[in-house]
């Protein structure tokens, strides 16, 4: 009988074990399928390097180097803001707090990445996106600048957790030996401890960019959707995800409109799988020590 | 470990089935309708006074876009689409690739008005100028007689009737064949409260709505066919009387042999009481 039920269990474990690949699977797959046979039909080269995202006109144009630009600036801007201040939180929670400070940080940090994108959204929408308009003088506030604000909020969760675990693992007789060679506290942490966590820290900033480059609805109400190549951080960007959701529900299935979504849905699942294998990469090394 | 995966592929199929099933399963006394946000509003209505009498009858109403509408009635995932713009011949074929005819029924009329922020001075339009404004041929509102301040041109995305319309309207005067696009510089908004919000605190801000959604916050300009002709602003009698150059057809959408709960909906949305709520919520009716 304990046999019968230690055999199911173990089956359960295993069928969820493997959901999680048979999904990923399954959904690579499927973007595989449709991106394939639109470039077929529209060419991949023309896709990438095309300037005008015009999908309903005729004949239609699918060039997404706006959309990837756009998605690049608002994730390189919102890693600008969230790294040094994600970094600096870490090291400040880890080595720095008083016990009671700590655990209300790290309780507060962690609430901050329960916080729906859509009211991240909505929040710049209507607070923040005024104030950049008035502030830096721009004829609009929702730009790429507002996005990478309201994205380095969402990004820093996954930054200062990660971080502050990989601080934390430092052995202490690494600091001791410094502390025992007259390093003043900043020496410590600067020479020593960051150097020591340094891969778990990179890994903790690529999952943050993975988390930033695959945001949506933040983006979509922020950023202002306009498809093309932006001169600066002040200008309205268009990026990959916010234009699938946004025209995804007016595709009819099968169509090459539809199909065009699935290969920008491809080219961001590079993008993101690229930024995990890079994290996982760190973060394996970081055991390996 | 091969009995594993068998077992678990097995349990796969069968969920899968199971949602299958349910979706062959529509339902006779449920509506589900989509489409065009600017008649969200409109058809909520509709829905809540039709349901008074018929408690039994579940309707639900979203919006997303005509062309999301039209995506969903030729998928078969709505029973009525509701369109402010005519199906177009693409959308026909594809209905015709699922087996489905489609019917087409006009409800009501609609303007849509060219909003400003408050504090711009401009006050009229004539359509060419409007055109200039949304191609960006002017970028800037002192070309049109307003203050020295660039202008930021909102439009709403591409699966919105409103967007499609507005584009063969103005933009290309009218010519079905015509190319003209916004220009890559327009904001595409989400909705058109989003357009909305923006216009009412952004004085570089144009954008355009269905009347039903102006009100004080905002400017609403009048608009001339040509330079010659009058400014007029966008009220019903206008519409109806269609000197406001830029009005349309309200349209409801659904397949040629709907369920009778539809049919009965769609004739209470043509009654008196039907085209009264058009007036109430800001439309034009047709009778």
């Amino acid at each position: 009988m304990r046999k019968i039920k230690d055999d199911i269990i173990e089956k359960i474990i295993f069928f969820c074990g493997i959901l999680s690949i048979v999904f990923v699977v399954l959904i690579f797959g499927f973007l595989i399928k449709e991106g394939i046979s639109f470039f077929k039909e529209f060419g991949i080269v023309d896709f990438i390097i095309g300037k005008f995202w015009y999908p309903s006109a005729n004949p239609p144009e699918f060039g997404i180097l706006s959309l990837i630009v756009g998605s690049v600036l608002v994730t390189v801007g919102a890693c600008i803001i969230a790294v040094p201040v994600g970094i600096m939180a870490a090291v400040y929670i880890s080595e720095l707090a008083p016990k009671q400070i700590k655990d209300i940080l790290k309780s507060l940090v962690e609430l901050m990445a329960a916080v729906p994108s859509v009211v991240i959204g909505f929040v710049g929408m209507v607070s923040l996106a005024p104030l950049v308009r008035v502030f830096f003088n721009i004829p609009t506030g929702l730009t790429a600048f507002t996005g990478s604000i309201m994205l380095a909020f969402m990004a820093m969760p996954t930054i200062v957790t990660i971080s502050e675990d990989a601080i934390r693992s430092v052995p202490w007789q690494y600091k001791e030996g410094a502390f025992a060679l007259g390093a003043t506290k900043w020496q410590t942490i600067r020479r020593i401890v960051l150097k020591a966590a340094m891969p778990g820290i990179i890994a903790a900033i690529m999952l943050g960019i993975g988390r930033v480059i695959g945001e949506t609805m933040a983006v979509m109400m922020i950023t202002g959707n306009a498809a093309h190549i932006p001169h600066s951080i002040f200008e309205p960007v268009r990026t990959m995800t916010a234009t699938i959701a946004a025209e995804m529900g007016e595709t009819v299935t099968g169509g090459l409109h539809y199909r065009a979504l699935f290969a920008i849905a491809l080219v961001l699942f590079f993008i993101t799988f690229l930024v995990n294998f890079i994290a996982d990469l760190f973060l394996g090394r970081s055991k390996n020590k | 470990m091969r009995k594993n995966i068998f077992l678990s592929i097995c349990l796969f199929l069968f969920l899968f089935l199971i949602s299958c099933a349910n979706e062959r399963n529509s339902k006779g006394n449920s509506i589900q309708i989509k489409g065009s946000d600017t008649m969200v509003n409109l058809v909520q209505v509709w829905a809540e006074k039709f349901v008074e009498n018929r408690p039994e009858v579940n309707v639900g109403v979203t919006g997303g876009g005509s062309g999301t509408g039209f995506a969903a009635l030729i998928n078969e995932t709505c029973d009525i689409a509701m369109s402010s713009r005519k199906i177009e011949d693409r959308e026909e074929d594809e209905a015709a690739k699922n087996n489905l005819t489609v019917q087409e029924i006009v409800v009501g009329l609609d303007g849509l008005v060219i909003l400003v922020n408050k504090d711009n001075p401009i006050n009229e339009l004539t359509m060419d100028q409007a055109r200039d404004i949304f191609m960006r041929n002017v970028s800037n509102w002192k070309e049109l007689g307003g203050d020295d301040l660039e202008i930021v041109i909102l439009s709403r995305e591409g699966n919105s009737g409103t967007h499609m319309f507005f584009k063969e309207k103005v933009l290309r005067r009218g010519n079905p064949k015509a190319k003209d696009e916004f220009s890559p510089y327009a904001l595409l908004m989400p909705s058109s409260q989003a357009i909305f919000d923006e216009v009412s605190q952004n004085p570089h801000a144009v954008g355009y709505v269905g009347m039903g959604f102006s009100n004080d916050e905002v400017k609403v300009l009048k608009i001339a066919k040509d330079k010659k002709s009058k400014y007029i602003a966008p009220t019903p009698g206008n519409i109806l009387s269609n000197s406001y150059p830029i009005s349309r057809l309200l349209f409801l959408y659904t397949k040629k042999d709907s369920s009778v709960t539809v049919k009965e909906f769609i004739s209470f949305a043509l009654s008196p009481e039907g085209q009264k709520i058009v007036l109430e919520t800001d439309f034009v009716p047709i009778k």
